[in-house]
């Protein structure tokens, strides 16, 4: 039941939002749009923990300012491997082992390595991830140990040993 | 002392640092989609050419998006900007990472190792895969 | 608000590039992802062209060319690993390994 409401207070939020008009026909448009949604999700059976996880959004918040970091660090070295005049780069593919354990952690963290410019995820295979790296150094196992323990944390929370999701 | 900080405030409070930092991330928005467009002209294979389209999805289009809504006269643009660039963030990474395991799905050979001569390039041709 | 326009004809310049590694391939998913590419920068020159017609509707058209420029995408990937848009995407185990060969 809490899980829509949030899901019908987000709804709400997005509808007043993007209108920005408060007359009554329109918000009762918008009312009407709110129960199809929500009428929808939970024929889909989109109302359980995993797929509304309003419990992890304030761990998210602190995860991107480091994300963002990363981004404009990969994104500068990219840029000068476009812009210098003779092409020195090395791609590599290497396996990545991940200390996530539930889903939500897997996809931030395969989501992350692909959000920072010079790794794409090509393929997750439980907890191993295939990484294709435009510089060989960059894309060392190591360079994404502090990404897995910070991803683990926004996804799974710190409280370890619960067992694989 | 306190003039300096007294101007340091009033140009913070005044409207004017909104256009000028709105100005430059706009700036450096466009000026690094250019190069990344030049970089999918320029990287030998596919999956090269995937990193330097990536850098349009982020540093680009975002930097952009931000610029716009700081540059937005009211509020429900800023809102609109700070949506299309959280669906954006959301479908970047996932649209790069289907077409980069579709590849690696149906055989694409990434090149590996050092790259060193743009002419004896042969890449691994598997049309439609 | 010209140095908006000057952002727009950057993004066209953009284009332009990326239709020429549209066209001249070499493999599928070079033009899949050309034409990713385009979609992102259409979002963007949407919401400029926006700005600068002072027409704040066309952030709403910008919000929704980028969802449908996702589900493109996977569609487009979607339609040419399998040739047919009606194989459900949900058991992909015995799927992927028939495909990995």
């Amino acid at each position: 039941m809490i899980y829509v409401l949030g899901l019908a207070t987000a709804l709400v939020l997005l509808w007043l939002g993007m209108s920005g008009v408060f007359e009554p026909l329109v918000l009762g448009l918008g009312v009407v749009s709110v129960i199809i949604a929500i009428a929808l999700a939970i024929r889909l059976d989109l109302k359980d923990r995993e797929s509304s996880p309003y419990h992890r959004i304030f761990a998210f918040l602190l995860y991107t300012p480091y994300l963002i970091g990363e981004i404009v660090k990969a994104n500068i070295t990219v840029l000068k491997a476009i812009m210098s005049p003779e092409l020195d780069i090395e791609p590599s593919l290497v396996k990545v082992k991940s200390t996530c354990r539930s889903d939500l952690a897997k996809v931030i963290f395969a989501n992350s390595i692909t959000l920072t410019p010079g790794t794409v995820t090509l393929r997750v295979d439980d907890d191993i991830m295939l990484v294709h790296g435009l510089y060989e150094a960059d894309a060392q196992p190591e360079a994404f140990e502090e990404m897995d323990r910070r991803s683990s944390l926004a996804g799974d929370g710190p409280s370890t040993r619960k067992g694989k999701a | 002392m306190t003039e300096v900080l007294d101007t340091v405030i009033a140009a913070v409070l005044s409207e004017g640092w909104r256009h000028w930092v709105g100005s430059i991330l706009c700036l450096i928005g466009a000026v690094s989609t250019v190069i990344a467009a030049v970089g999918v002209l320029r990287f030998p294979d596919f999956y090269t050419r995937l990193h330097a389209a990536s850098v349009t999805d982020t540093l680009g289009a975002l930097t952009l998006l931000a610029g716009m809504a700081l540059l937005a006269p009211g509020i429900f643009i800023v809102i609109k900007m700070i949506l299309i660039g959280l669906f954006l963030v959301l479908t970047g990474p996932t649209s790069a990472h289907a077409i980069a395991n579709a590849a690696y799905t149906a055989g694409l050979e990434p090149l590996i190792g050092k790259f060193r001569d743009l002419k004896d390039e042969d890449e691994g041709e598997s049309e439609n895969g | 608000m010209s140095l908006l326009a000057a952002a727009t004809l950057a993004l066209f310049v953009a284009i332009v590039l990326l239709l020429i590694r549209l066209f001249s391939g070499p493999t599928l998913y070079d033009r899949v992802l050309a034409v990713n590419s385009i979609g992102t920068k259409i979002v963007v020159v949407l919401a400029l062209v926006g700005f600068l017609m002072d027409r704040p509707d066309f952030a709403d058209v910008a919000l929704l060319y980028a969802l449908i420029n996702f589900v493109a995408t996977i569609a487009i990937l979607k339609f040419f690993r399998y040739r047919s848009f009606q194989i459900s995407l949900v058991k992909p185990e015995g799927e992927k390994k028939r495909g990995a060969q």
